[in-house]
């Protein structure tokens, strides 16, 4: 039990942080239907902003929403490449992430920020609650309940956002473009909509991982596509292709399974060097696995 | 009066400049008054599918004026124009998004030509418009407007994209040979609900179909292309008057090879 507990605390507390990412990534990989490598960029600037503006003495929670709003702009930026310079979706992302990380050493002023004496959304929402007469610790118990209504929250969101008339628009447009486009949709609005959003939750788990770790870094987005790829799609390997609120389920929970696959690596004697090999082969297998089971008969 | 879609000049050459350089679309002039049903044949690379993609703003043509109800529309983006123009394409894949659920591909429907907001897409009052709207088609859709496209046979999901493009909005509708993925019989069904919405809304079509007797049997006007240009316009009792037999002898009569076109095998 001793070896177990702290194995999974780590899961669900990395695995919440990190699950805004899935999300952000559904949006693309899923509903688009390609790997937008603007993540790589828009997570250490969600990481860089926050910890920017931290560093200055700002509200935690306004410096987590502006890291959203940011990942938003750099989110549009790529979908403005794609529509209206007309640039492939993925050399437009792959364009904006090279972009970016000037931005983000710009924004933090150095390539590595430390956050261990500044406020976070995670002090900041004990302190309020020992206002309020709670004794409690900022520590991974307090760190798990906070992250998790965060991500109820932002799943709830989506799940709205994508049973709206816009919603439905930004689904079709990643399905059958030309269709949407022959209802009156002008796709190159919903692509900016669809890529903005994904980018401000990707930003947003950037911020919030910063905070966590207690330093934002500007190599911590290197990588981090083909993360909440897998996560996607362990999500999806497990739970199938249904509805929205599957999809936001599927992905919350490949998520926490796949910092749970990670740490048992670590586990049985991985080294941290080893972690994109065991990223590598936990991405081949959520693509080759679900072939398998397609096998048996229903 | 003025008429509801005209077409002056309209060419149009792919691959312009290149030893592969074909004229798609050559000097069109086409006048649709309003309720017009015009059915369009030719053979394979006679224009027709161009001509209907020109209209719906997917091809920009390289000369000539598109306009509708006397406003240019030469220009304007598909989805624009999408607010009165319908367009179904021969692959059912096309025409409705398999990965959504009938009722959510006929909520996006129902939108066409309106600016989408933040509205919750699919209420009750939404569903029960659905179920009247889908009642008549005759294929039990009503009951299973939860079921996703990609579960519907190819007649059910044309069909279905009968129903998204003349829901709401369009005036003119473009049937780019939307039975030719179905079998015969399923086709037939389809056809029919076509000719049927077409009635009820008074609207104004264009139908490319491979089909001869389809062809004459259906809409008040016929026009036939060959190599990008419009080599007949009949109408209304001439068109009544017209035979399979008649048309294949005009297609002899331009001497295209016609022998192993689909046009002859349909007959």
């Amino acid at each position: 039990m001793a070896q177990i507990q702290p194995l999974l605390l780590n899961m669900f507390e990395q695995g919440f942080l990190f699950a805004f990412l899935g999300l952000g990534v559904l949006i693309t990989f899923r509903f688009f239907r390609f790997p937008d490598l603007t993540a790589e960029g828009s997570y250490p600037l969600g990481g860089a902003v926050a910890a920017a503006l931290l560093v200055e003495g700002s509200d935690p929670f306004l410096a987590s929403f502006a890291a959203a709003g940011a990942g938003a702009l750099a989110g549009t930026v790529t979908a403005l490449i794609h529509t209206k310079l007309r640039i492939n979706n993925i050399i437009a992302g792959i364009i904006a992430m090279t972009a970016l990380y000037s931005v983000n050493l710009r924004v933090m002023g150095k390539a590595n920020v430390p956050l261990l004496n500044t406020p976070t959304v995670f002090s900041e929402t004990v302190d309020g609650m020992n206002r309020l007469g709670f004794g409690l610790h900022d520590n991974v118990y307090t760190t798990i309940p906070i992250a998790f209504v965060l991500l109820v929250c932002a799943g709830l969101a989506l799940i709205w956002f994508f049973a709206t008339d816009l919603g439905l628009a930004v689904r079709a447009t990643g399905q059958n473009e030309t269709m949407i486009a022959s209802l009156g949709v002008d796709t190159d609005r919903t692509k900016i909509v669809g890529l903005a959003l994904s980018n401000a939750f990707i930003a947003f788990s950037g911020a919030l991982v910063a905070q966590n770790h207690g330093f934002a870094d500007i190599g911590m987005g290197i990588g981090i596509l083909v993360t909440g790829a897998a996560a996607v799609l362990i999500g999806e390997a497990i739970f199938g292709d249904r509805t929205v609120a599957w999809w936001v389920l599927a992905a919350i929970c490949g998520t926490v399974i796949y910092r749970l696959l990670v740490a048992l690596a670590l586990r049985v004697g991985l080294q941290p060097v080893d972690l994109r090999l065991v990223t590598a082969v936990l991405l081949l297998l959520a693509l080759t696995v679900p072939r398998w089971r397609v096998r048996v008969p229903k | 009066m003025t008429p509801l879609l005209a077409l002056a000049g309209v060419t149009k050459r792919f691959h312009a400049g290149t030893p592969s350089e074909a004229v798609a679309l050559r000097d069109i002039n086409l006048t649709l008054a309003v309720g017009d049903f015009v059915t369009v044949i030719g053979s394979n690379g006679a224009g027709k599918s161009t001509l209907l993609k020109t209209i719906a703003g997917m091809i920009p043509p390289d000369a000539g004026t598109i306009s509708f109800e006397g406003r240019d529309i030469t220009r304007m983006p598909v989805y624009r124009r999408a607010a009165t123009i319908g367009r179904i394409a021969q692959d059912p894949g096309d025409s409705t998004c398999a990965a959504m659920t009938i009722e959510e591909n006929l909520a996006m429907a129902e939108r066409r030509g309106t600016r989408r907001g933040l509205r919750r897409a699919v209420t009750q009052a939404a569903r029960a418009r659905f179920v009247v709207a889908l009642a008549p088609i005759g294929l039990g859709l009503e009951s299973r407007l939860g079921v996703r496209v990609a579960a519907l046979s190819g007649g059910q999901r044309q069909a279905l994209a009968l129903l998204m493009a003349t829901l709401a909005g369009a005036r003119l509708l473009l049937l780019d040979e939307h039975l030719a993925a179905l079998d015969p019989r399923t086709a037939d069904i389809v056809m029919d609900l076509t000719a049927r919405v077409i009635a009820e809304r008074q609207l104004t079509t264009l139908m490319v179909t491979h089909k001869m007797q389809d062809a004459i049997r259906f809409g008040n006007r016929l026009i036939m292309m060959h190599a990008g240009a419009i080599i007949l316009d009949v109408r209304d009792a001439a068109k009544a008057s017209l035979t399979v037999e008649a048309l294949v002898a005009r297609f002899h009569e331009i001497g295209s090879d016609m022998t192993e076109d689909r046009v002859l095998l349909a007959t």
